[in-house]
C-alpha cells in the first residue's frame, strides 16, 4: 500500500516536472530551435548574462513581485483585521466585493484597470503608463488573495486572549503587535508567498497596465513569440529553477536543524 | 484609528475594485459610432447568438472536464501527503509552487516537445515497435494543459483542511468499529467538502477562462471564451463587444461560486492555502 | 524599523523608475528580437541619444497600447495596414526627410507604397511575402493554394492563426481579393476554411518554424522571411508563392505624433537606412532589406535566392493589405464562425 502511494505521488510529480525538465535539458541546445538537438553548448547562459533587455525584464519582475507582494500583505492583512471586527451587513458586502477579483478573469482585471488608468489620466491631465502602473495593479490584483488568506486565520483565533491582554493593561496597539500579529503570522506569510507566486506568474495584467520601457519576463517572452522564443529565455528559466530549488533545500535544512535543537532541549530538560 | 485604516481600505475596494467594473459595464451598454457614444443592449444580443453559446458552452465543458479530474489527481494526493507519517509533506507541498514560478507559457510550451509526431512520447513509442499516435492539438490536450496549470489549486486547500482534521475524531469512528473506508466516507470526505468546494472554484475558474492554453495545446483550432475576449481586445479592438462577453463571463463564474458556496459552509469560503 | 526601512526602499525604488530629466533619449517600440542590438548600441555610441527598446508581440497589441495613450514611444517599426489606419487616424509625425538623406538607398520597389502615397510618413525597414513552406520529401509540384485542402494531406497542413492571413489565403484562392469588402465573397472564404478545418493539423504562429524544421508537418503558410530561416535549418524545405497571387508585406518605422524627441527620431530612422547597417540587420534577422545598397553587399547565395529576392512578376502577383476600418468586425465574426465549430 505504501509504495503505491508513493508511485502515485512519484508519477504526479513526473507529470508536473516533466516540461520543466524539457525546458532545462533544452537550454544547452546548440541549435535555436525547439526539439531540434543540434549539440551541448553553454551559449545561451553566457549571452544571457550581456543581454541588457532580458536582465531588465528579470529585475521589473522581481522587483514588482517583491513590492507588490510587500505592500498587498500590509494593506491586506490591516485591511483583514479591520473587516474582521466589522458587524456581519457590512462585512459581507465589503468581503463580497473584495472577493470579486478572485472571481475575474485575468484579461478582465487587466483591462479595467487599464480603463481606469486612462480614465485617470485624462480626468487629471497627468501620468503616463510605466513601472506604478505595473506596481500598483499587481497590487491590486494580490490584496484580496492576502486578506482571504488572514481571515481564515483570525476566525480560528481565540478572540478571548485580545481581550485578556487589554484586561492585563496592554494598549489596544500593543496588544495588536504582541499578541494577534504572532498569531496570524503563518497566515500573513502564506498571502505572502501566494502574492509574490501570483506576480511573478502573472503575464495578462501585467501586459495591459504597463508602460513603454517597462517589460517584465512574461511580457518579453509574449513579445518573442512572434520570432521564436530565445533559448536564452529557456537559461533564464534553467537558472531561476535553480534558485528556487537552493532556496528550498536551504529552508528545509534551516527547518531540520532547529528541529532537531528543540528535541535536544527537550531531552535536556527531561534529564533536569 | 482603526475606523480611519477602515475607511482607506474601502476607499482602496472602491476604487481598484468597484470603479474597473463599473466601467465594464459602461462599455458593455454602449457603442460609439463617429465618437458618438450611445446607449444599447446590442452587445448583449451579439453574445447570444449561436456561435458565442457555442463558444461559451464548449469552454464550460472543458473547463468542468479539467476540474473533475483535478479533483480525481488531487484529492488522494492530498490525502496521501496529509498522513500523519507522512514525512516530506511541506516539502513536498512547496514542490508543488514551485513550478508556478517558471513562466506558464514557457512550461506549457514544453508539452508541445513532449507530444508533438516527432517528440518524446512518440519517440518512445517508436522505440517500443508501437505506432505514432496524434496527441496534439485535440480537446483532450487543451483539457491537460489545463490539468497541468492549475492542478495545484486543487491539492494545496484539500491538503490544509485534512491535515486540520482532529485525529481523535477517527480514532473514534474507528473505536466505534467503523472501517477505514467508513471513516474516509463518513468523517474524513465531509470535513474536508468545504475545501474541497474552494479547490473546485479555484481550478475551474481559471480554466473556464485561460486562452493561452487553447492557443498553444489546441492549435488555435477551437476557440474557447477566453479567446473571443482576447480577440475582442488585442485583434480588432471592439472594447464594447469584448467588455459585454467579459461581464456575461463573470455572471457565469459567479453562478458557479454561488452554487458551491451551498455546499460551503465554511464562513469565509476562500480558505485559499 | 525594518519594515520602515522597506517602505523608504519602496518609495526610492519608485522615485527612481519614474525620474524625469532632461537626458538624450529614444524611445523606440518594435516587435520581439526584430532588431539586431548591436546596432542600438552602435546608435547610442555614435550620437550619445540612449534608447529605450521596448517590444510587441503584434501590430494590434502596439495600436492598442499607443492608441490607448499613456505611452512615450517615438519611433515605432510596424505593419503597413496599421500604418495606413494610424495615418487616418491622426497619430503619426510627418517625416523630417532632411535629416533622413539614407532615404535615397531605399530600393524603389519600396517607395511610396499604397498605404502611404506620398511616402510622407513612413520610411521601410523590412519586407516580405507571404507563401507556403512544404517539405520537398513529402510533397513536391506545390504552385497553388489548392494543395492546402487536398485530403492527401490531412493533418499535416499548419494555418496562420490570424484572421486575415488564413482568410486572405481563402480568398486568393476563390480569386477574390486580400482586401474584399464583400460580404458574400467572406462567406464562400468561410466555407472554404470550414471545410479545410478537417484536415488542418493546427492554427499556430511562431510555433510553425519549429513544426516545419522538425518535419512535424508537410505544408504550412509562412511569412518569406521565416521559411528562409527554416530553409538554413532544414534543406527539405522550400518556399513557394502560389500562382494566384498573395500578401506582400512591409514593416516600416514611423514617428508617433505624441514623440518629444523627433529629431533624435529621425536621425534615428536615418540611421537604420545605413547600407552598412541595415546590412548588419538583414543578416541577423533573415528578412529581406528595402535598402538597395546592403542588398549589393549580400552574399551571392542570399541575395539570388528568390525566397530572400523574389522577381518582379512574382512581386507584381501579389497585394498589400489595407485598413478595412469597421468592415474588420465582420472578418472577425467569420473567424469566430470558423473556430466554433467542431
Amino acid at each position: 500500500m505504501k509504495a503505491i502511494k508513493k508511485i502515485y505521488l512519484a508519477l504526479v510529480f513526473l507529470f508536473l516536472y516533466a516540461p520543466i525538465a524539457v525546458l532545462i535539458f533544452f537550454s544547452f541546445n546548440a541549435s535555436r530551435t525547439r526539439g531540434h538537438w543540434g549539440g551541448f553548448t553553454l551559449r545561451w547562459y553566457r549571452e544571457l548574462f550581456n543581454d541588457p533587455e532580458i536582465l531588465r525584464a528579470l529585475y521589473n519582475t522581481l522587483s514588482v513581485a517583491l513590492f507588490s507582494s510587500f505592500i498587498s500583505v500590509l494593506i491586506g492583512t490591516v485591511a483583514a483585521i479591520c473587516i474582521f471586527n466589522l458587524r456581519s451587513v457590512v462585512k459581507n458586502i465589503v468581503l463580497h466585493i473584495t472577493k470579486i477579483p478572485l472571481a475575474n478573469p485575468d484579461i478582465v482585471t487587466g483591462v479595467s484597470l487599464m480603463i481606469l488608468y486612462v480614465f485617470v489620466f485624462h480626468f487629471f491631465k497627468f501620468g503616463n503608463f510605466g513601472y506604478w502602473t505595473l506596481l500598483l495593479s499587481h497590487i491590486a490584483f494580490n490584496v484580496p488573495y492576502v486578506i482571504f488568506s488572514v481571515l481564515p486565520r483570525l476566525q480560528h483565533l481565540n478572540s478571548n486572549i485580545f481581550e485578556a491582554a487589554l484586561d492585563l493593561g496592554a494598549s489596544p496597539s500593543y496588544a495588536l503587535r504582541k499578541i494577534i500579529l504572532p498569531e496570524i503570522m503563518p497566515a500573513v506569510l502564506t498571502g505572502f508567498l501566494l502574492a509574490f507566486t501570483l506576480s511573478i506568474d502573472d503575464f495578462v495584467v501585467s501586459f495591459f497596465t504597463s508602460g513603454s520601457g517597462v517589460n517584465n519576463l512574461s511580457i518579453l517572452i509574449y513579445s518573442m513569440a512572434r520570432r521564436g522564443i530565445n533559448p536564452k529565455i529557456n537559461a533564464l528559466s534553467s537558472l531561476m529553477f535553480l534558485c528556487v530549488i537552493v532556496l528550498l533545500y536551504l529552508v528545509n535544512k534551516r527547518d531540520i536543524v532547529f528541529s532537531k535543537l528543540e528535541n535536544n532541549q527537550g531531552d535536556n530538560e527531561n534529564e533536569i | 484609528m482603526k475606523k480611519v485604516f477602515l475607511y482607506s481600505y474601502i476607499l482602496w475596494m472602491i476604487i481598484f475594485i468597484v470603479i474597473p467594473i463599473i466601467l465594464v459595464g459602461y462599455f458593455a451598454f454602449t457603442q460609439s459610432e463617429n465618437g458618438v457614444v450611445f446607449f444599447t443592449l446590442e452587445n448583449f444580443r451579439r453574445v447570444f447568438e449561436f456561435v458565442y453559446i457555442k463558444v461559451l458552452l464548449r469552454s464550460i465543458n472543458l473547463a468542468l472536464i479539467c476540474t473533475l479530474i483535478c479533483f480525481l489527481i488531487g484529492y488522494p494526493v492530498a490525502y496521501i501527503m496529509a498522513d500523519k507519517n507522512f514525512h516530506f509533506s511541506s516539502t513536498l507541498l512547496f514542490l508543488f509552487l514551485v513550478p508556478m514560478w517558471m513562466n506558464m507559457l514557457l512550461r506549457t510550451y514544453a508539452w508541445l516537445t513532449i507530444l508533438e509526431k516527432n517528440g518524446i512520447i512518440n519517440s518512445c513509442l517508436a522505440l517500443l515497435g508501437f505506432s505514432k499516435i496524434n496527441l496534439l492539438y485535440t480537446n483532450q490536450t487543451i483539457v491537460l494543459g489545463m490539468v497541468y496549470n492549475f492542478l495545484p489549486f486543487m491539492i494545496l486547500p484539500i491538503h490544509t483542511s485534512l491535515k486540520k482534521i482532529n485525529y481523535s475524531a477517527i480514532e473514534a469512528a474507528q473505536d466505534l468499529g467503523a472501517d477505514s473506508f467508513t471513516t474516509f466516507r463518513k468523517i474524513i470526505f465531509p470535513l474536508s467538502l468545504p475545501a474541497v468546494c474552494s479547490g473546485i472554484t479555484m481550478v475551474f475558474m481559471p480554466a473556464v477562462t485561460t486562452f493561452i492554453v487553447p492557443n498553444l495545446l489546441g492549435g488555435g483550432k477551437f476557440m474557447l471564451i477566453g479567446n473571443l475576449i482576447e480577440q475582442q481586445f488585442l485583434r480588432i479592438a471592439d472594447w464594447h463587444f469584448g467588455c459585454a462577453v467579459s461581464l456575461i463571463l463573470m455572471a457565469v463564474i459567479f453562478f458557479a461560486a454561488i452554487i458551491f458556496s451551498f455546499v460551503d459552509t465554511d464562513d469565509e469560503g476562500g480558505n485559499l492555502f | 524599523m525594518k519594515f520602515r526601512f522597506l517602505i523608504l526602499l519602496a518609495v526610492f525604488i519608485l522615485i527612481g523608475c519614474s525620474k524625469n530629466n532632461d537626458e538624450k533619449i529614444l524611445n523606440v517600440y518594435n516587435y520581439g528580437d526584430y532588431v539586431d542590438e548591436k546596432i542600438l548600441k552602435m546608435f547610442t555610441n555614435e550620437t550619445g541619444i540612449k534608447i529605450n527598446y521596448d517590444t510587441f508581440a503584434t501590430s494590434e497589441d502596439a495600436y492598442t497600447k499607443i492608441k490607448n495613450g499613456g505611452t512615450n514611444y517615438d519611433v515605432v517599426i510596424i505593419s503597413d495596414y496599421m500604418i495606413e489606419r494610424m495615418i487616418k487616424e491622426n497619430l503619426l509625425e510627418p517625416l523630417d526627410f532632411s535629416l533622413i538623406e539614407n532615404y535615397q538607398f531605399i530600393h524603389s520597389r519600396f517607395k511610396n507604397l499604397s498605404f502611404d502615397p506620398e511616402n510622407k510618413f513612413s520610411v521601410s525597414y523590412m519586407w516580405g511575402s507571404v507563401g507556403i513552406l512544404y517539405n520537398k520529401t513529402m510533397v513536391d509540384n506545390v504552385h497553388s493554394w489548392k494543395i492546402l485542402w487536398d485530403e492527401k494531406y490531412k493533418n499535416q497542413i499548419f494555418m496562420y492563426d490570424s484572421q486575415r492571413d488564413s482568410i486572405g489565403v481563402a480568398l486568393k484562392k476563390l480569386g477574390y481579393s486580400l482586401n474584399t469588402r464583400d460580404i458574400k465573397e467572406l462567406y464562400e472564404a468561410k466555407n472554404e476554411l470550414v471545410k479545410q478545418k478537417k484536415i488542418v493539423q493546427a492554427y499556430v504562429g511562431d510555433a510553425v518554424k519549429d513544426k516545419m524544421i522538425g518535419n512535424e508537418g508537410t505544408l504550412a503558410i509562412s511569412y518569406s522571411g521565416d521559411a528562409l530561416f527554416c530553409q538554413s535549418e532544414n534543406s527539405d524545405l522550400d518556399y513557394v508563392i502560389p500562382i494566384e497571387g498573395s500578401n506582400l508585406w512591409f514593416d516600416c518605422a514611423v514617428i508617433l505624433k505624441t514623440s518629444c524627441h523627433k529629431s533624435f527620431a529621425n536621425l534615428f530612422i536615418n540611421f537604420l537606412c545605413q547600407p552598412q547597417i541595415a546590412l548588419m540587420n538583414t543578416q541577423y534577422i533573415g528578412y529581406s532589406t528595402v535598402n538597395s545598397e546592403a542588398l549589393k553587399k549580400l552574399p551571392d547565395e542570399i541575395k539570388n535566392n528568390k525566397i530572400y529576392w523574389p522577381s518582379d512578376e512574382e512581386f507584381s502577383r501579389c497585394e498589400i493589405f489595407h485598413d478595412l476600418g469597421e468592415f474588420i468586425r465582420q472578418y472577425d465574426i467569420i473567424w469566430t464562425e470558423i473556430l466554433a465549430e467542431d
